[in-house]
This record gives structure tokens, C-alpha cells and sequence, in this order.
């Protein structure tokens, strides 16, 4: 009985905030569509609903046996526009809703996929998907959203672009939190069970269970330990965190699959932080060496975080997978709120910090005068990053309306709560009313 | 047989040991090996146990919950994979 390492795991989780950030059992729904809309809905409940009825139990019972909170258990469903090409936006509604009803039949606390992938242009239910996005997100509970507007295949669809500012802020005016439920992705990857942009994607199987683990709060301790020493010695400790986290994740992942009898698919390896202290990534970047986050050294801090965490998680699980790397959203990340409220962080350098992790501009709160075609032009530079670099980029951004810069806005829970950001004051507009498509870089032609 | 590490944490006082055991043995827990030191005046156990059937987890843990109550100190039980999975390569 090795009596330290015991005490090292359970002071991981009591005082760290070690957790399986989210077991998510991603479903096809292909093999779902009907006649009518209303079939399709009714066979999309059934098939949820049949699939997941024990995730929650399992999943809750391998917390009590090995004393590792599993935060969140959720589902990924196949791409809804992909079910729905000759659903009308009321058809689509009625696949939402039954989507939300399995969700809160069997107990999950979010359902993702309600999504399409326009990267290269709209069919019929992308678009009737796309509009029915503001009546979805407030009429439903448990849905989340993802459109993907471009890849480093396919280049950026800036149509795309442009009616996804103009829907984030159609639903600004019927609902100040429901745009934390939709994000706008470029290189969306189709295993990610981190929301709201899970979706599973049309080469998986029909079931599987993906895992995505945590914990920035274990990171932080092991970097004290390392205090005043060389950046080597930061990446070193990183790496041997990270390895030990992901085990944890590869571990609890296969346990579940085994009693749900699902393949096993991947770990995704993030560092997700939660609004609590000592949950956050920002502060690992503050331990590394910075003031605080958003200052000068930032990116390169971030950067070298990022590529640590990969390295000690590659090793220790099977297939890695999803997004992994470091998330950054301010509003759940205690860290990020001090920052942003303090003004030393600010949309330009968390622009920049996306160009090194693994999502994007993420639950961050902007007037909500902000114009529309000015949110798409956010959307195009954070797709233009992730086009040009071959990697996931994001953008979940949250126009309040009623808001002035510095106020304080409350998603509630894990969502936490965001000062409103100053956003550039010129416009964008001739810019993204050009429409059309940007080109995909040059680097993408392989073949 | 299912295996698992017991943990005990508290302020030290008489006959922790022994009604631990005593609620492990009520449930035909067998005792592998353990480990106890006093760190500060906090009391701090690890145990090594096993047992045959599976199903009697939340049992053993809910009576075990119960006697950490009545003494006054935190008691976990988690199956001892875990620490292997994280620690051992």
C-alpha cells in the first residue's frame, strides 16, 4: 500500500478540484429519420431515450466506487441539420424539443448536436436549422448548439459568417444567457464532448462514449512546487500532471464503457476550469509567472501550457481526442473575471491567446449595441486563426442587451458571471457584407 | 474480490481503530494491510481491504459513512484501482 500516493489522489480531488469534467455518450441519430418531422422527432426521443436510460446511473456509480466526482454526463447526438433536410423551421422545433425531453427523461445535464456544418455552403435544413436557433435555444432547456462556418479544407463561408452575427444577436433579443448555449466553430471535431459544441460526428459509430477530463487546480499545486525554477522545469511538472489527470480520464472512460457496453472513444485532454477558486486556468498562468493573465508573457505562458498538457496526456491515454489543450472562457474562470475586470485583459489578447489553445473566444460578454456584422467579424478572425493554423477555433460570445462596458452579467452555475468587454468601435460591415466565401489557404492542397 | 482503500481523517481519540474494524468485519471485509500515523493531532488511517461480492459497495460505504459520524472523522472508501490507474505505469 503506497500510503503517499493515496494521500496525493485524494488531496487531488478534496482540495484541487480533480473531476472528470464530463462522460458524454455520443449517439447517431442517421438511422432516425422519418417521413414527417413529427416521426423523426418521435424516433429521435426513442432512440436517445433507449440508448442513455443508464448512463446516469453508471456513471453516478462509478463516482461512489472510486471517489472521482464526474461532473457533468451528457450527450452528443449526429449533427440535427443532417436529420432534418426536409424539416421547415417548425419541424425543427419539434426535433429540438425532443431532444430536450430525452435529455430530461434520462437524467443527462446537456444535450448537444443540435448543429450544422456550412464550412462550404447551406443546404435546406442547415439554413432552416440556423433560423430556428433563437426559438430553439429559449424554448428549450438542455440544448446546445454548434454551426461550423469554415475549415482549413474548405476555406471560410462568410455568408455563414455573417448570418451567425445576425443570429446571435436575433437571440440576444429574446434571451440575455441563451448564447452560451451556441457556439460557432471553425475545424469543429466531431468526437468533442465538451459543450455546448459537442456533436458526433458522421464517421463515428453508432454509440460511444468520450470522456473529457480536468483539472487546473491540480496543475496550479504541482507548478508551486516548482516555484522560482527554470520554464523546463514548469513543462516537466506540467507533463507529469497532466499524464496523471488523463489516466484518471482513460481509467473512469473505460470503466464506463464497460458497463454500458459501448465502444470507448477518446479523452480529451483539457484543462476546463470552473468559476470556483482554485479552478482556474488563469491562475496556473499567474503561477508560471505573471501578475496577472493578460499581461505581457501571456500567450507564451499559455502556449507552453497548452502543448504540456498534450504531451503528458498523449502518453496515458488510449485515443486522445475532442478539443485538448487549455479552455479559456472568462466568465468560468474566477481567474479570467479579476482580469478582464480589472482591464488587464481585453479582447485583443484573448484573440491572441487563441491562436495557442484549444477553443476560442469564449462566454465573453459584450455591450448589447454591439453591431451584428462587428460579432461577425470576430467570428471571421477567430475562423481565420484556426484556417490558417489547421486547428479548432470558437466563438461563444454574449451581447447583452441593456449593458454598458464594465457591467457584471450572471449566467448562473458553471457558466458563471462576465464583466462586459469593451468591443473595437469601428464597424466591419463593408467587410462581411461582401458575402461570399474566403478561399481555403494554400497549405491545404496536400494531395 | 474487490479491493479498496479506506481512508480515515480526523482528531484523534479512543477506539477509532477498533469500531472501523468492527464495521468492516460486519460485512466480512478482510483487513490486508494498514497504515496509521498522527500528523498534528489529526488521526490519519489508509487500509487495504477486500471483500468478495461486489454489489455490497454502497452498503459498506453507507455503514462506514455512518460510523465516521459517530466518531467525529471523515471516512472514504474507493476501489483501489484508481490509485494504481493513476500512479502506476
Amino acid at each position: 500500500m503506497e500510503t503517499k500516493q493515496i494521500l496525493e489522489t485524494i488531496q487531488m480531488v478534496s482540495e484541487d478540484h480533480l473531476d472528470i469534467r464530463t462522460v458524454t455518450m455520443g449517439i447517431s441519430l442517421l438511422d432516425t429519420v422519418g417521413d414527417t418531422p413529427a416521426q423523426t422527432a418521435k424516433n429521435v426521443y426513442q432512440k436517445v431515450v433507449s440508448y442513455a436510460k443508464n448512463l446516469v446511473p453508471v456513471a453516478e456509480q462509478i463516482e461512489r466506487e472510486y471517489g472521482i466526482p464526474i461532473t457533468n454526463k451528457r450527450i452528443s447526438v449526429t449533427p440535427v441539420a443532417l436529420i432534418a433536410g426536409h424539416s421547415d423551421e417548425e419541424g425543427l422545433l419539434q426535433i429540438a424539443h425532443a431532444l430536450d425531453d430525452a435529455a430530461k427523461e434520462v437524467g443527462v445535464d446537456f444535450i448537444g448536436g443540435y448543429s450544422a456544418l456550412v464550412q462550404k455552403g447551406f443546404s435546406h435544413g442547415d439554413l432552416a436549422l440556423i433560423k430556428s436557433l433563437p426559438r430553439v435555444l429559449t424554448e428549450t432547456d438542455l440544448v446546445m448548439s454548434s454551426v461550423n462556418i469554415g475549415s482549413s479544407k474548405a476555406g471560410i463561408n462568410l455568408d455563414a459568417v455573417k448570418l451567425m452575427g445576425e443570429t446571435i444577436k436575433a437571440i440576444t433579443d429574446k434571451s440575455d444567457t441563451a448564447n452560451s448555449k451556441m457556439v460557432v466553430f471553425a475545424n469543429a471535431v466531431e468526437d468533442n464532448p465538451f459543450m455546448a459544441g459537442a456533436f458526433h460526428g458522421v464517421s463515428e459509430p453508432d454509440v460511444v462514449i468520450n470522456v473529457g477530463v480536468s483539472g487546473p487546480g491540480v496543475v496550479k499545486r504541482a507548478i508551486e512546487k516548482v516555484s522560482g525554477k527554470s520554464i523546463n522545469d514548469v513543462s516537466e511538472t506540467i507533463k507529469k500532471t497532466a499524464f496523471k489527470i488523463t489516466r484518471v480520464g482513460q481509467f473512469i472512460g473505460d470503466l464506463a464503457a464497460k458497463r454500458l457496453d459501448v465502444p470507448f472513444g477518446i479523452v480529451d485532454l483539457s484543462l476546463a476550469p470552473t468559476p470556483a477558486r482554485g479552478d482556474s486556468v488563469a491562475e496556473v498562468l499567474e503561477e508560471i509567472g505573471l501578475e496577472q493573465v493578460g499581461t505581457h508573457g501571456t500567450t507564451a505562458a499559455l502556449m507552453l501550457l497548452n502543448d504540456a498538457v498534450k504531451k503528458g496526456g498523449v502518453m496515458a491515454a488510449q485515443q486522445v481526442g475532442g478539443l485538448s489543450g487549455a479552455f479559456i472562457p472568462v466568465s468560468e474562470d474566477a481567474g479570467m473575471i479579476d482580469a478582464a475586470k480589472d482591464g488587464t485583459l481585453t479582447l485583443s489578447k484573448l484573440e491572441a491567446m487563441t491562436s495557442v489553445c484549444s477553443v476560442g473566444l469564449d462566454m465573453i460578454a459584450i455591450p448589447g449595441d454591439t453591431p451584428a456584422t462587428t460579432i461577425s467579424g470576430m467570428i471571421a478572425d477567430e475562423a481565420a486563426i484556426g484556417v490558417q493554423n489547421n486547428k479548432t477555433t470558437a466563438v461563444r460570445i454574449l451581447p447583452t442587451n441593456g449593458t454598458k462596458v464594465g457591467d457584471m452579467v450572471d449566467y448562473g452555475g458553471l457558466l458563471g458571471t462576465a464583466p462586459v468587454m469593451p468591443v473595437n468601435s469601428k464597424s466591419s460591415a463593408a467587410f462581411i457584407d461582401r458575402g461570399g466565401h474566403i478561399p481555403a489557404p494554400i497549405h491545404s492542397f496536400k494531395n | 474480490m474487490i479491493q479498496a482503500v479506506v481512508t480515515v481523517v480526523g482528531r484523534d481519540k479512543n477506539g477509532i481503530v477498533a469500531a472501523v474494524a468492527k464495521t468492516l468485519s460486519a460485512h466480512n471485509v478482510n483487513i490486508i494491510d494498514m497504515s496509521q500515523t498522527i500528523m498534528t493531532d489529526l488521526f490519519t488511517m489508509n487500509m487495504l481491504v477486500e471483500w468478495e461480492d461486489p454489489e455490497r459497495f454502497n452498503q459498506i460505504q453507507a455503514d462506514l459513512t455512518k460510523t465516521g459520524e459517530q466518531l467525529g472523522v471523515t471516512i472514504h472508501i474507493q476501489r483501489e484501482e484508481i490509485f494504481d490507474a493513476m500512479s502506476r505505469v
